[in-house]
């Protein structure tokens, strides 16, 4: 057999199922959001019409997709800094010389993010109940009034984020962990015997060094805290008063609870292009700041 | 060493398609299962229904030993969702009971089976059905004429629960008849509790059911033959008008029904004095209210604008899915679920009014009184437009009732925007009736 | 500061975040054994006062919770063999041997891995209907038997294979598919475990696919049950407790067993730049 028969050999299997299974569904549903696939279509494909940029251009006049689209903005915005900035400090704390128990710590603060998303929204969930909810009784402990987190337009999404940081801080933290340590230990020494202190030490040499791997953890994040579905699915269904309709979930209504299939694909689609945008604009701004500190 | 290698491969070859194989054959064995024509019957109930139909089973399965039944309980919030899945992926079961609301979406999915025929043959007496109601299950063909498409099985409709004691301790003898009797009742009760924790009604932002009625009280949500939205029309307004200054003057709590921690207590507790519901809470209410409160609860028709009013025609049907491959063994259950014995042990077991006037006769129903407000609400019945699009519109008149009550929206721009919503959702059914296709 | 301080610190804030990571967890296995209706009372019971097993007798017997962790389990397994055996055979073809095309298809594969899954779920789920595949165990395994991610793992590891060693190989005779077998696979035995903890903990924790794809209320997978219970059995917390505990101990079980080989993936695929 020929090598490079071999290769395509090897390869073959899985570029079939990506081929079959991803890439040609992709491209199918763009076709399909140029269309007004609906139930009707589902049962007589003859009612199917090609309308173009018709199903863009009217998600762009719906209210409902925009404020999908601000809800998601609102999660991104607010929750990735968040995430981050815990992920960041439990790093940081693991990678002191002071802590002990560290692979006790390290496994610790990393079991919520193999736990699974359902699962643990339905902890939440009660954790969150305004009346039984042990959050609620902390509060009042300290003096503090009962929020009704999941019930108040105002404080859903809140209580998504912290949720979501919960779940997800362990993940970057291990990242980051794994940079600091890269680290070389004679920079820091360096600073020490010119007199640094700690947080000296932070600004001028842990920070710039984490920088490149703060900056891709961030666009990690990004393009995945976009794609919030199963949280708001479980605690909120989308309520109260649609505040926690995320893109994704606009989605899904649209598609598999009202099977406007066209208009779905449409969403996907736009989304699509919204996380592609967000993430280039971070690479360019990367790129441009290690250019710029390069130089 | 050039027959170890030849081994390898085809010991790799053979594991591949095992793996193929078994994924296959799984995928397959799960479509084989439904198509057994002499495997159980397939029935999806939802609800309390789904609960009690077991019991109503023994005679049938004397009558029929080769039919075994498999019933699957879907709940109401998700079995719309469901009902559709399993529509697009090919997964119906044989039988269901279907919200008359959805028999519309069905239909024009060419879902369900005609049942003329079969009712023609059978033991099932046509006429002994309301008419009302035996009308919500007609659909329209491609010829014009009426198919049926479902046979009912319970009726539903939303009328007022309310407390005896406390409306005769605020003043009044009897229940209110019209929207300002309502108004002024519930508005003396709250005067009387006085503490902010006490209100006059109950009205879940999530159960739109109540707004539904009161909209029709007023005059028809859909214009044109159901091609457009009439909801920023006067009637519509006047409705959703009165409906949002109930909780804006705190007559009612702006809450939805999950945020209540159980109904039935604080109905006894006397946190509202009005409950708009159906028929199967006379039955929760004699099982879940203390025996304190048992003799203070009674159900009176809905209060119109200027007398008792209409009410939605609510209710499910039998319906048997064109897909099935036991139409014959299906038929069987769905008639004897609506012989007239069987249709009344379940009305004793839930509550569930039914939709044959020979089942009334019986006197448990006959002398219920809280039935009997039900029997006079259903003379005033006001059935939903019957087109596919309006299990969502009906969802969306919620989301816009839900804006206008927190004061998110006023009532002219939110009831403007869901017109515009309705119009362009609808374009479709007005393109294919212009073509001629759709019913 | 005072180094002492500093100790006490550093390790009460590590302690204080283990406690909030892990106290969420640790309640829900308490709760599951409360007795029903138990953890709706004032104040929050925070350890059962009378525990009981109902919770789970319930959860397995009249909702049936064993046939959904069987298909979880079942999808997942599958899902695990074949996704491993077709990414380890991709990646070392994209890291070692050369076919035409090769560094431009992956430099695509990669570009890929920027469109977010939910894309392709909308029309592969008709793509899937008139081959039968939806509702089955096949459709909801399609999607998840290969993944860019897998290959890029494997192609990292394998171009640190010394091309001297398949050259050696490759000399006194050997296929490739044995070369691939006794020489690549042991070197690669790393990367497998981590691959195969990916995937079994990616399949098992899939929540919208399975959703969208099995429609038959037998065939779904635990999250799916899970989501469908909650929204169904909103007033049961004690019952659906212990349906959490019945999805996530598994996936726990199985990490805290091979967490070495997850951070160590995580690590490699991170701090790729």
């Amino acid at each position: 057999m020929k090598r490079s028969q071999v290769g395509w050999v090897f390869a073959g299997p899985a570029l079939l199922v990506i081929a079959v299974f991803f890439a040609l569904p992709v491209a199918a549903g763009l076709a399909l959001s140029l269309t007004d696939f609906d139930l009707y279509a589902l049962a007589d494909i003859s009612t199917l019409r090609f309308v173009g940029l018709d199903n863009y251009l009217r998600l762009l006049h719906t209210p409902l997709f925009w404020q999908a689209l601000f809800n998601t903005f609102y999660f991104v915005a607010v929750g990735v800094p968040v995430s981050i900035g815990l992920s960041l400090g439990a790093a940081l704390l693991l990678d002191s010389k002071l802590a002990r128990f560290q692979s006790f710590f390290r496994t610790a603060l990393f079991a919520p993010v193999v736990t699974t998303v359902v699962a643990v929204a339905v902890i939440w969930r009660y954790l969150l109940h305004t009346r039984y909810g042990l959050i609620n009784q902390a509060l009042d402990a300290l003096g503090i009034s009962p929020v009704d987190w999941l019930g108040n337009p105002h404080w859903s999404m809140p209580a998504i984020i912290l949720f979501a940081a919960w779940k997800n801080f362990g993940y970057n933290m291990i990242i980051l962990l794994a940079a600091l340590q890269a680290i070389p230990r004679d920079l820091y020494e360096a600073a020490r015997v010119d007199g640094a202190g700690t947080f000296a030490r932070l600004r001028h040499i842990t920070l710039p060094m984490l920088t490149p791997t703060l900056v891709m953890v961030g666009i990690l994040t990004l393009s995945g805290y976009f794609q919030l579905f199963a949280e708001p699915y479980v605690m909120t269904q989308g309520g109260p008063l649609r505040s926690t309709v995320s893109a994704l979930y606009f989605m899904y209504e649209e598609g598999f609870r009202w099977w406007n299939l066209g208009n779905a694909s449409a969403v996907a689609f736009l989304l699509f292009i919204v996380i592609f945008t967000a993430t280039w604009v971070l690479t360019r701004f990367d790129r441009d700041r290690s250019e710029a500190s390069a130089s | 060493m050039q027959r170890r290698a030849a081994l390898r491969r085809v010991g790799l070859a053979v594991g591949a398609s095992v793996g193929v194989a078994a994924g296959a054959s799984l995928g397959v064995t799960g479509c084989m299962r439904r198509a057994d024509p002499r495997g159980p019957l397939d029935f999806w109930a939802m609800g309390r229904e789904a609960e009690v139909v077991a019991e109503l089973l023994p005679p049938f399965r004397q009558r029929h030993p080769g039919i075994e039944v498999r019933i699957q309980q879907l709940p109401w919030t998700a079995a719309h969702e469901k009902l559709l899945t399993a529509y697009a992926g090919d997964a119906l079961p044989d039988l269901c009971q279907l919200g008359n609301t959805w028999i519309p979406e069905f239909a024009a999915l060419d879902a369900l089976e005609p049942l003329d025929e079969r009712v023609a043959a059978s033991s099932v007496k046509r006429d002994d059905y309301f008419s009302g109601i035996l009308e919500t299950n007609l659909m329209p063909a491609r010829d014009g004429r009426n198919v049926l498409r479902g046979l009912p099985w319970y009726v539903d409709t939303r009328l007022l629960f309310y407390r005896t004691d406390l409306l005769r301790a605020a003043g009044y003898a009897r229940a209110p008849q019209s929207w300002a009797e309502w108004r002024e009742a519930m508005t003396a009760i709250v005067r009387r509790a006085g503490d902010g924790q006490h209100f006059g009604a109950l009205l879940p932002l999530n159960e739109p059911d109540p707004l539904l009625a009161l909209a029709f009280q007023q005059g028809d949500v859909l214009a044109d033959g159901a091609t457009r939205g009439a909801f920023s029309r006067e009637p519509f307004r006047r409705a959703i008008g009165f409906y949002a200054e109930l909780f804006h003057s705190g007559l009612a709590p702006v809450m939805t029904n999950t945020q209540v921690s159980n109904v039935w207590d604080e109905f006894a507790r006397g946190m509202f004095s009005f409950y708009i519901s159906g028929p199967w809470n006379i039955g929760e209410f004699r099982r879940r209210l203390p025996a304190s409160a048992q003799g203070s609860w009674a159900t009176a028709p809905l209060p119109g604008p200027h007398g008792p009013g209409v009410s939605t025609a609510g209710g499910s049907s039998l319906a048997l899915f064109a897909s099935s491959a036991r139409k014959e063994a299906a038929w069987k259950l769905i008639e004897f679920l609506s012989e007239t014995a069987t249709m009344q042990r379940f009305h004793a077991l839930t509550g569930n009014l039914p939709p044959r006037r020979s089942a009334w006769d019986d006197p448990r129903l006959a002398n219920d009184a809280p039935s009997r407000a039900f029997a006079d609400q259903l003379e005033r019945v006001h059935p939903a437009p019957k087109i596919p699009e309006w299990e969502r519109i009906f969802q969306e008149m919620q989301a816009t009732a839900e804006r206008v009550v927190r004061r998110t929206q006023g009532i002219e721009a939110a009831t403007v925007q869901l017109d515009a919503w309705v119009d362009a959702l609808l374009e479709k059914r007005r393109w294919m009736l212009a073509r001629g296709a759709a019913r | 500061m005072n180094s002492r301080v500093a100790v006490w610190v550093v390790n009460g804030l590590l302690a204080g975040l283990a406690f909030v990571s892990l106290f969420p967890l640790v309640w829900m296995v308490s709760v599951s054994f409360m007795q029903p209706g138990a953890a709706s009372t004032l104040p929050t019971p925070i350890l059962p006062a009378s525990p009981t097993l109902a919770n789970y007798r319930t959860l397995f017997g009249s909702i049936g919770m064993g046939k959904y962790l069987f298909n979880s389990l079942l999808i997942a397994l599958l899902a695990t063999l074949i996704s491993v055996s077709f990414n380890v055979m991709a990646g070392y073809a994209f890291a070692k041997l050369q076919f035409r095309g090769r560094d431009a298809i992956f430099k695509t594969l990669l570009g890929a891995l920027v469109i977010p899954a939910q894309v392709a779920m909308l029309p592969l789920f008709l793509m899937l209907k008139p081959l039968g595949l939806v509702n089955s165990y096949a459709g909801a395994l399609v999607p998840v038997l290969a993944s860019v991610f897998g290959i890029f793992l494997v192609r990292q590891f394998a171009r640190g294979i010394p091309d001297d060693l398949l050259e050696a190989a490759r000399i006194d005779g050997a296929s490739e598919f044995r070369i691939f077998t006794t020489v690549i696979v042991p070197l690669l035995k790393p990367v497998l475990a981590t691959l195969a903890i990916f995937a079994f903990l990616g399949s098992w924790n899939d929540f919208m696919w399975p959703l969208i794809v099995l429609t038959d209320d037998s065939l779904h997978t635990l999250p799916v049950a899970l989501a469908g219970l909650s929204r169904e059995h909103v007033q049961d917390n004690e019952m659906m407790m212990a349906g959490s505990v019945v999805t996530v101990l598994p996936v726990l079980v199985v990490f805290l067993a091979l967490q070495r080989h997850y951070m160590a993936g995580l690590m490699a695929g991170g701090v790729k730049g």
